[in-house]
């Protein structure tokens, strides 16, 4: 075996300049080889520490040594015991805080890149043509309602149609996917493999009811006269503004309508698709996550001279993947730190052209453990934009919840469920993903609806609640 | 997709188009929406559900041509498909005995008052509908309106029939000459309903209006319908679309709107 590197095998991918100009994956995979070097680089821990720092336990150690036999299709079993969806998981998951936070060669070199081998594999079937979907045993005679198509809800589906349970699956928008389809924008997450995941789910023989909006079409009530059981999965989705003077102008975006009119509706397709996007010449961001850097970077590609981020904190109180704010800064994204929009000013037409931030400097940590950025007085500032979009957060989304009085919810926001099987107050309703943690990750969304899937097998054997 | 079983363009530009949808005609309630793509390509637009079947599973909208998606939707014939119908949206409007109602429509508030009128009528509410457009021909779905409303009240702008003007001129005067309302409620273009809710604001008169702003997703998660109504951002599509006239911040609404809109809409029903 030839010496491995001290650092991960680098992944090839566009230029900066040319893929600011289009919609395209930035990042181009491994090749075959690439992947077998890089899966050289682990060194087989007696005790892997990875596995600890995966929320869904994948048998990290265990699919890589595939991978360095190339032995790819058992790879990709191995690896979807435990993780249904690795095509997104290897792209969007935040590996520096999970498993390669935790890979023992990253204390002193690079960590093995886990993320990108679990990308690998997916691609690599997904590539080879047909995705294998598990054999369906025959019907138990039950029926499960999933409400939401996201992480969660599809990976509930496909674990209970893979028990033999008839699984129907409604979903608000026209299309599914939930955050993976209307939020997280091409460039990042082809479509293409969402929509290949939702295939593979109607081969199981899943119904799929796009256009439904429970608690409006069917109450959570009315779906369980028809169903055993239910699962909620409806996410995080109402969103957060500043609540600061101005806000309403003409020109102020959420992030959800932002990345919705240009991933969902294809805004960026148009005039093909007829969904307008305002196209600022000067964008600012408010924020410091994913959805952040996903809308500062679609702001470039949508032709913005100049695309900030405004943040509260510092760099790296920055809740962003690193690779993200690595792409952003690539991309000439500017990072305007320790500040907070105050104030939008607007013209005599109602559109938005200042925002005034107020200074901020690091205090004490708060209860996140980050510290706390505090005001300064008097050094407010001024910066001329055309358009702004807000990406501080989201809380659970309030539909169901507000047609469903009996819902136990925590701080009036998000549902109440047991960790142990997903079970909320409601006998029969089962939850989980960002309706149960607020706005959290795709790999905790999916490691709830396994641990719901569970739950539901479960109760729907015993009966018992 | 929902197929189209009856499609008439029932005035120049204003359509009505009969869908099969079981599930939305059996839930359906006074004053809800749907959010209709006509086709792939086109934008996620709110349209009101101005009746319903639910033994023959149908839902009837009217609509008015506006720009792309409404002119795309007024394409379609009978027989086509519908690429996406999403409803009920909204909360249904709050019906009670309230004594005598002024129900106003305009444009396409002239189909969405029906089903309200409708429900008033069996709370045993005493109705008299204001039922405006720019000239006579204009004006639609007069018979089914005069059977059911205790009286009828036309306003055309060129004076064809009815007072000459709009119906919040005429809401105003017969305000002035002393008649009560209990209540009143308006559906129609933005600047109809802003000018209804000035015009009852001095005689103190609760006055609900149906919002109709952008929607996008029309389940509260994109923000694009918001608006304040007593000082509190609210969200069109899910706390909305009606609220008290009174209480909107209106300076907002007009120009997130753009204020000149309702121009651009009458200047098409000109041609
Ligand atoms: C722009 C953006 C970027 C992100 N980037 C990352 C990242 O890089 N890495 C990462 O790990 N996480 C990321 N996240 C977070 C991640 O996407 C979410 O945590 C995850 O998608 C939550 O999954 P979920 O299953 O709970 O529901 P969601 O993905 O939120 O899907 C919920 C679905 O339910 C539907 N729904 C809602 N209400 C109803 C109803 N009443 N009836 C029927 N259907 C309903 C919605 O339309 C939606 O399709 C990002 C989020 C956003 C917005
Ligand atoms: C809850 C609700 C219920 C509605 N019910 C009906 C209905 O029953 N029948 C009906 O015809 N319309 C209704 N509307 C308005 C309808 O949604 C718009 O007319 C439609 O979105 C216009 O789409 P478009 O692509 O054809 O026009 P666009 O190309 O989007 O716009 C063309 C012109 O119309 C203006 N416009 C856009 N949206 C609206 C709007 N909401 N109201 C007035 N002008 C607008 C634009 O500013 C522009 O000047 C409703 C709106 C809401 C929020
Ligand atoms: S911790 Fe790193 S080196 Fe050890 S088994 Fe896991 S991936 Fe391999
Ligand atoms: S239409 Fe998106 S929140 Fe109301």
């Amino acid at each position: 075996m030839a010496k491995s590197s001290p650092k991960k095998t680098p992944m090839r991918e566009q230029p900066p300049k040319e893929r600011i100009k289009n919609y395209n994956e930035v990042p181009f995979g491994y090749s075959p080889e690439e992947a077998v070097i890089e899966a050289e680089r682990c060194i087989k821990c007696k005790k892997p520490s990875c596995i600890e720092g995966c929320p869904v336990e994948i048998d990290i150690q265990g699919f890589i040594a595939l991978i360095a036999e190339k032995k790819f299709k058992e790879g990709i079993s191995l690896l979807k015991k435990k993780n249904i969806l690795p095509a997104l998981s290897g792209r969007v998951c935040p590996q520096e805080t999970q498993c390669e936070q935790k890979c023992v060669l990253g204390v002193k070199n690079e960590p093995v890149a886990i993320g990108r081998l679990e990308r690998f594999l997916a691609d690599w079937e997904r590539e080879k043509g047909e995705i294998e979907v598990p054999p369906i045993p025959e019907w138990t005679g039950k029926k499960v309602a999933v409400v939401g198509s996201g992480p969660s809800g599809i990976t509930v589906a496909a674990d209970l149609a893979q028990t033999g349970h008839k699984v129907d699956l409604f979903e608000a928008l026209h299309q599914p996917g939930g955050v993976l389809t209307y939020g997280i924008p091409e460039f990042r997450l082809p479509k293409a493999i969402v929509l290949k995941e939702i295939d593979s789910l109607k081969k199981m023989g899943v119904n799929i009811y796009l256009n439904s909006v429970i608690g409006q079409i069917k109450s959570l009530n009315e779906l369980l006269k028809e169903y055993d059981a239910v699962f909620l999965g409806t996410g995080a989705g109402l969103p957060w503004f500043l609540e600061v003077p101005g806000e309403n102008l003409n020109g102020i975006y959420s992030s959800n309508e932002y990345l919705t009119r240009s991933n969902l509706m294809k805004a960026y397709l148009f005039p093909k698709y007829k969904t307008p996007v305002i196209k600022g010449k000067r964008v600012a961001t408010v924020g410091g996550g994913n959805v952040a850097m996903d809308c500062a970077r679609t702001a470039l590609r949508l032709g913005a001279e100049k695309s900030i981020i405004i943040y509260r904190r510092s760099r790296t109180e920055m809740p962003a993947r690193s690779e993200e704010v690595h792409h952003a800064e690539e991309e000439g994204v500017i990072f305007q730190f320790l500040s907070n929009p105050c104030a939008f000013i607007g013209d005599k037409n109602n559109w938005v052209r200042e925002v005034e931030c107020v200074r901020m400097k690091l205090g004490d940590p708060d209860a996140s453990g980050r510290r706390k950025p505090v005001p300064i007085p008097d050094a407010n500032f001024r910066m001329p934009i055309d358009l702004a979009i807000i990406a501080i957060g989201n809380s659970p989304n309030p539909l169901i919840p507000s047609t469903t009085p009996e819902l136990q919810l925590n701080k009036n926001t998000s549902v109440v469920i047991n960790p142990a099987n997903g079970r909320t107050s409601i006998k029969g309703v089962f939850a989980g993903g960002d309706i149960v943690r607020g706005g959290a990750t795709v790999i905790l969304a999916m490691g709830d609806g396994r641990i719901a899937s569970k739950g539901i097998n479960e109760y729907l054997q015993t009966g018992i609640w | 997709m929902v197929k189209i079983i009856e499609k008439e363009q029932i005035v120049p530009n204003i359509h009505c188009c009969v869908v099969e949808s079981p599930e939305i005609a059996q839930k359906v309630l006074p004053g809800q929406f749907v959010i209709v793509i006509p086709d792939e390509y086109c934008e996620r637009i709110p349209i009101t559900i101005s009746d319903w079947d639910a033994v023959k599973g149908t839902v009837t909208i009217i609509f008015l041509e506006v720009g792309t998606t409404t002119q795309r939707l007024a394409e379609l014939k009978a027989g086509d498909e519908i690429y996406s119908f999403t409803g009920p949206l909204g909360k249904p409007f709050e019906i009670d005995n309230y004594g005598t109602v002024a129900l106003v429509g305009g444009c396409y508030g002239i189909g969405s008052i029906y089903s309200v009128l409708r429900a008033l009528k069996e709370k045993g509410n005493k109705v008299v509908v204001y039922s405006e457009a720019r000239s006579k021909f204009l004006l639609y779905w007069n018979k089914k309106l005069e059977e059911i409303a205790d009286e009828v009240r036309y306003s055309t702008v060129d004076g064809s029939i009815g007072t000459k003007g709009h119906s919040h001129d005429r809401l105003e005067a017969d305000l002035k000459a002393g008649t009560m309302y209990n209540r009143v409620i308006g559906i129609g273009c933005t600047y109809m309903m802003y000018l209804i809710s000035q015009a009852t604001r001095p005689y103190r008169i609760k006055t609900i209006v149906s919002m109709n702003t952008v929607m996008i997703d029309g389940t509260g998660m994109c923000g694009a319908c918001r608006l304040v109504v007593d000082g509190k951002t609210k969200f069109a599509c899910v706390d909305g679309p009606h609220f008290d006239g009174h209480l909107i911040d209106w300076d907002i609404v007009l120009s997130r709107r753009k204020i000149y809109l309702e121009e651009e809409i009458l200047s098409q029903e000109r041609q």
